[in-house]
């Protein structure tokens, strides 16, 4: 909400302040001010000047030569402007002298242009006349204005008097954020009213009182409200002699501060009291409302209405429509139809100011796709009481302005108003819910301001109607907040029971994740949860895979971002690509995030979300790399037992012959192998790439942070070699469960350290050698006890038609 | 006999004294101390002397061999001195060679905001504690005092599912949940991802991490939410940061305020990073609403307590001068690895 600091002054007249001060206060006592623009800032030594001659340029056709009165001198200016002529009255800006843009209306730079003597084709000039742009403004704002031309004043403006002044530039407009409980506020007298609650000054609203001519509006119109649960009050009056004319300079600069374009009397009027009053207004022209008759009521569901802005809307039966006896004239609270448009020709007009139920006119708006400066304001639930104030001061101003006469009485249907709100004044509450110590007094005096009456006798604090916000006792202790001073308020640490700071097991998991593949080489990335239905294509998922059913979002920012992700590996396989195509080498990262898995399609409970350790590399390292990552993490969980690896994981993504599940203690947690080489190429990928991918709520149920020392060996080890010629399609796992399963209590470890496929090996079959190491814990041990488990392990490894070599 | 001794004693020093090398001091030690050396032969030879003069002999050849082997020891370990010196001369490196370097990885921005985050409220005894990121429209909406129809629902742009499930747009639900479970006093923070139909660009993203705070007990008041806030800045952006608390308005939240922090590049003195004004503005927060209390059970006569949300993206950018939000979710490694 943008309003001119003057408009406000009007109501308060007490204010003073510099535009700072001001800015600082009203923020801390809630109404923010985003930011302020002196409208002046960049104009200096500008003054009404009146042009005495005019004589042509001796070296130039475009130019002429002016002589300009400036009441305490007389000044010869040069100017290229082809509308000005003797007598005119116009801005003249002198000798180091400043103006805010050039003529051409680009954009203003931002400290103004300084204007000094200077000769123009040889003959010398003491200034310049100015065009509006040169001001700072436009023609929207300021439409008297010449198209190309120098700015002309009427002709009772003071010769020699400041310009600045004259074009209503002497202010600043704020731009204010308005919280959305504080319907009140978005209006002109809401804001004035806190400016004068914050600043102590008394709040003068305007005296409203209208002026009727002898008719009774009971003659001209009556209103029927069909449907009241959507309009619960609808004031009609009637104006009559209508004439169209330009505004008066006052209420056209205010609206053009609040960056609402001056059109003629009668619109800027509605204009006005919308700013002033915060109730939107509509006028419609009498002569095109059949039968003397508004009625409110729904459209019919497909109906077709012309708004004012001539596009043909469809209508549906929850949409509240304004009609006359025979047909709609308007969209409730949204915008006026083509058929009741005012006209110039326009003699007799019925203004309407009505409160329509917000959310019905938000919802309308939407639907329509039609969000107007009315909707807006309507759909934040208005106060009835305010329709009535606001319609009145309209016809005022009609009356006033010499816009027209205003025939008696007020047409107004209204729902039965809701009492004034009352609130139990509970100091001693208040004091406890702020931690403060404000006396009663202090208090009583804060909400005066506010205009809250205290009823003594019941103890009770009487809620004016524009504050509906105010609905308990939390409220009135924002409200002594707020003029108390927040930053008065102490600062303490809350007392009480003593609480233990935690981090759940969960997130201690996810941490230790972190610090591991970040030790590991891995950085941490993070993805995007919604990811395009065409990522199963890249994955290469088979047509019926579980994964494809995913939670789908009914309005998402674009088919890229409409599915929940079922599979986290779109997001590290873009993310690696990015890096590959940026020609970053040996990229490893990893990315803790959330896959969607719905229990049902459609949704009819809350998608099952599982954390998902999720790992990706291309460059330096392979297979093994990686595996080594998901072990030295399952170390630091305390997850001691053997991982085994099956390489029937059934990954369509992943090379046939270079993946895994993870698997332990007989449960998968994940796998992990190289991207496939297809995928690769669907993601742009020109590498090699490994991926892991670990689902934490299967690993949490293994992972524990206990530890127990078991002694450090005290009897000698000893370590046996064995090589082999293995059958190549045993897998190195399949010899290792022989050695744990035989080896007995006192094998210690095994150690493959070297596979060899080659010439020296025959066909089929590849050369395997481990060193395997015994230990007793209670006594060295013997000869007998190495031979006699190394001869279990010989013969189940020969049971496998593994042959030992010498 | 004793002259014998002390010829074999000078030879010996005298071997001693010209040996060059370790060996040839090795060579002294087996020619007069070995099996077959000198000092050795004479010790044989004892069986030639009076059994009477034998323990005087032996003690003049044990003071011989002592006093020599002495000698020997110490030239041995001069020399080795001297040639550990050498060696070490030639082992002489250039030590401005560049390092090698271990490969590390590096953690994300927003998660070492939001550790130091977790860190200082752990720290002062809140619990950490996370909601599902789908989730229902009671919990995002309506619990938190924003009923059906509120124009606060469209003021959030929210991304729907189907039904009343929807993706949350704030942390906030994840204290409902902790309110209904009932167990009083509450002192948690909630870190998650939020998620807003906002399209991508320098500031915006459809996702982004919000931490959520509550604290509910007896006796709890605006001005302990202050201070607690205040002791929190202090942490986050250093001990000589100042807040500042403007009034606000959030549904579940009665009185609400913002919090500003002092400038923390420029001190508040006004720069380009906070636009002048000295002030950066950091977090959301309030009192609990009576009405968000009252519907998960909490008696807000007897119970009082103060909530604050803050964006975690906003803080990582803030705190490490990022410019583009559009680097936090590109995992170019170039970014990645300045943190």
């Amino acid at each position: 909400m943008n309003t001119a600091l003057s408009w406000i002054k009007a109501y308060v007249p007490e204010l003073e302040c510099t535009n700072q001060e001001y800015t600082d206060a009203m923020t801390l006592s809630g109404t923010t001010v985003e930011t302020y623009e002196a409208l002046d800032k960049n104009l200096d030594k500008i003054y009404v000047g009146q042009i005495l001659y005019i004589e042509k340029h001796p070296d130039a056709d475009k130019l002429i030569v002016c002589q300009v009165d400036l009441g305490d001198k007389q000044l010869q200016i040069v100017t290229g402007a082809p509308n000005v002529k003797v007598g005119d009255k116009v801005p003249v800006v002198v000798d180091g002298g400043k103006v805010a843009g050039g003529h051409d209306g680009s954009p203003l730079p931002k400290e103004g242009i300084i204007i000094k003597n200077g000769k123009l084709r040889g003959v010398e000039s003491f200034g310049m006349m100015c065009s509006i742009e040169e001001l700072g403004s436009t023609r929207e704002f300021y439409p008297e204005a010449p198209e190309n031309g120098i700015y002309i004043f009427p002709e009772d403006v003071l010769v020699g008097s400041d310009a600045i002044e004259v074009l209503g530039l002497r202010d600043t407009v704020f731009e204010y954020e308005v919280t959305s409980n504080r319907v009140d506020c978005y209006s002109v007298l809401g804001i004035a009213r806190e400016a004068a609650a914050t600043f102590r000054k008394p709040f003068v609203a305007p005296v409203v009182e209208v002026k009727e001519n002898e008719e009774r509006v009971e003659d001209y119109i009556s209103v029927e409200v069909e449907d009241q649960d959507l309009c619960s009050r609808y004031c009609a009056r009637v104006c009559t002699n209508i004439k169209i004319g330009p505004s008066p300079q006052w209420m056209q600069r205010r609206l053009a501060a609040s960056g609402i374009r001056p059109i003629n009397n009668l619109v800027d009027i509605t204009n006005y009291v919308m700013e002033e009053y915060g109730q939107p207004m509509h006028a419609f022209d009498l002569a095109t409302i059949q039968g003397k008759k508004i009625v409110v009521k729904r459209a019919k569901d497909g109906e077709e209405f012309q708004t004012l802005d001539g596009q043909v809307r469809k209508l549906d039966s929850e949409m509240l429509m304004i009609c006359d006896a025979e047909k709609e004239i308007g969209i409730a609270g949204i915008m006026g139809g083509e058929n009741s448009k005012i006209t110039d020709q326009v003699k007799t007009v019925v203004f309407e100011s009505a409160t329509f139920n917000g959310a019905n006119i938000r919802k309308s708006a939407k639907r329509l796709g039609l969000r107007t400066d009315a909707s807006g304001k309507f759909e934040k639930g208005l106060d009835p009481r305010n329709a009535k104030a606001a319609i009145d001061r309209a016809c005022q101003l009609i009356q006033e302005l010499g816009c027209g006469e205003v025939v008696a009485g007020t047409v107004d249907v209204c729902a039965p108003l809701k009492e004034l709100n009352r609130i139990k004044f509970d100091p001693k509450r208040i004091n406890d819910l702020l931690g403060t110590d404000i006396s009663e007094e202090t208090m009583l005096e804060i909400f005066e301001r506010l205009e809250l009456e205290y009823h003594k006798e019941t103890g009770d604090l009487i809620i004016p109607s524009f504050r509906q916000d105010l609905e308990g006792i939390a409220d009135i202790a924002e409200e002594v907040a707020r003029f108390y001073g927040y930053d008065k308020i102490p600062m303490t640490l809350p007392s009480g029971e003593a609480t233990t700071g935690k981090l759940p097991f969960k997130l201690r998991l996810e941490e230790k994740a972190r610090d591991i593949a970040e030790a590991c080489g891995f950085s941490q990335g993070m993805c995007y949860s919604f990811e395009s239905p065409k990522v199963f294509e890249k994955l290469m998922l088979s047509a019926d895979d579980v994964l494809r059913q995913a939670v789908t979002i009914a309005n998402p920012l674009g088919e890229d971002f409409s599915i929940m992700r079922t599979i986290p590996l779109n997001g590290i396989l873009t993310s690696l690509a990015t890096n590959y195509n940026r020609r970053n080498k040996d990229v490893r990262l990893y990315e803790l995030g959330n896959v969607y898995l719905p229990k049902a399609l459609p949704l009819t409970e809350l998608p099952d979300e599982r954390m998902q350790f999720t790992l990706g590399f291309y460059g330096d390292g392979d297979f093994f790399t990686m595996k080594g990552v998901i072990e030295e993490y399952f170390d630091v969980l305390g997850m001691n037992k053997k991982v085994t690896y099956d390489p029937n994981a059934g990954k369509t993504f992943l090379h046939p012959g270079r993946q895994a599940s993870i698997i332990y203690d007989g449960v998968v947690l994940g796998y992990l192998g190289e991207v496939h080489p297809e995928v690769l190429d669907n993601y742009d990928i020109g590498t090699k790439a490994y991926i892991a991918v670990l689902d934490m709520p299967n690993v949490e149920p293994f992972a524990t942070f206990n530890r127990k020392f078991e002694g450090i060996a005290k009897y000698p080890a000893v370590s046996r070699d064995i090589s082999m010629v293995v059958p190549k399609e045993i897998l190195v796992g399949q010899i290792e469960t022989i050695i744990e399963q035989r080896g007995g209590k006192i094998l210690e470890s095994y150690r493959l350290f070297d596979v060899y496929e080659g010439s020296q090996i025959k066909e089929g079959f590849k050369s395997v050698a481990y060193s395997i190491t015994f230990r007793a814990k209670d006594r060295t041990l013997e000869e007998a006890d190495i031979s006699s488990a190394m001869k279990k392990i010989l013969n189940g490894l020969e049971a496998m038609g593994i042959e030992l070599r010498g | 006999m004793k002259a014998k001794l002390e010829q074999i004693k000078s030879e010996a020093l005298a071997q001693i004294n010209n040996a060059a090398t370790l060996e040839e001091l090795n060579e002294v030690r087996v020619n007069v101390l070995g099996k077959k050396g000198a000092l050795t032969a004479v010790l044989k030879s004892m069986k030639d002397v009076a059994p009477e003069d034998r323990p005087k002999v032996g003690q003049m050849v044990n003071e011989t061999r002592e006093e020599i082997e002495g000698v020997l020891e110490e030239t041995i370990k001069k020399m080795e001195k001297a040639k550990r010196e050498a060696k070490m001369k030639e082992e002489v490196i250039d030590v401005t060679l560049p390092a090698k370097k271990q490969i590390k990885g590096h953690r994300h921005p927003n998660t070492i905001a939001m550790e130091e985050v977790e860190r200082i409220f752990i720290g002062m005894g809140y619990e950490v504690v996370e909601g599902p990121e789908v989730e229902t429209d009671y919990y995002n909406f309506e619990a938190l005092n924003i009923p059906a129809d509120h124009p606060a629902k469209d003021e959030q742009d929210t991304f729907y599912i189907s039904g009343d499930i929807l993706l949350r747009t704030q942390t906030s639900g994840t204290q409902v949940h902790v309110m209904e479970e009932g167990k009083l006093p509450i002192r948690m923070i909630a870190p998650g991802r939020v998620f807003r139909s906002d399209e991508v660009d320098a500031t915006h993203s459809p996702s982004f991490h919000q931490i959520e705070g509550l604290v509910i007990d007896k006796k709890i008041t605006f001005a302990d939410l202050k201070g607690t806030l205040a002791e929190f800045a202090k942490e986050l952006f250093g001990e000589e940061t100042k807040v500042k608390f403007r009034p606000h308005h959030f549904n579940f939240t009665e009185p609400s305020a913002e919090m500003d922090v002092s400038c923390f590049k420029c001190g508040g003195s006004g720069c380009r990073f906070c636009k002048g004004s000295g002030w950066i503005e950091i977090l959301g927060c309030g009192m609990v609403h009576p009405n968000v209390l009252r519907m998960s059970n909490i008696d807000p006569e007897k119970y009082s307590g103060f909530a604050f949300g803050m964006g975690l993206e906003r803080i990582a950018l803030l705190k490490y001068e990022i410019d583009d939000m559009r680097l936090l979710y590109e995992n170019d490694i170039r970014f990645l690895r300045q943190f």
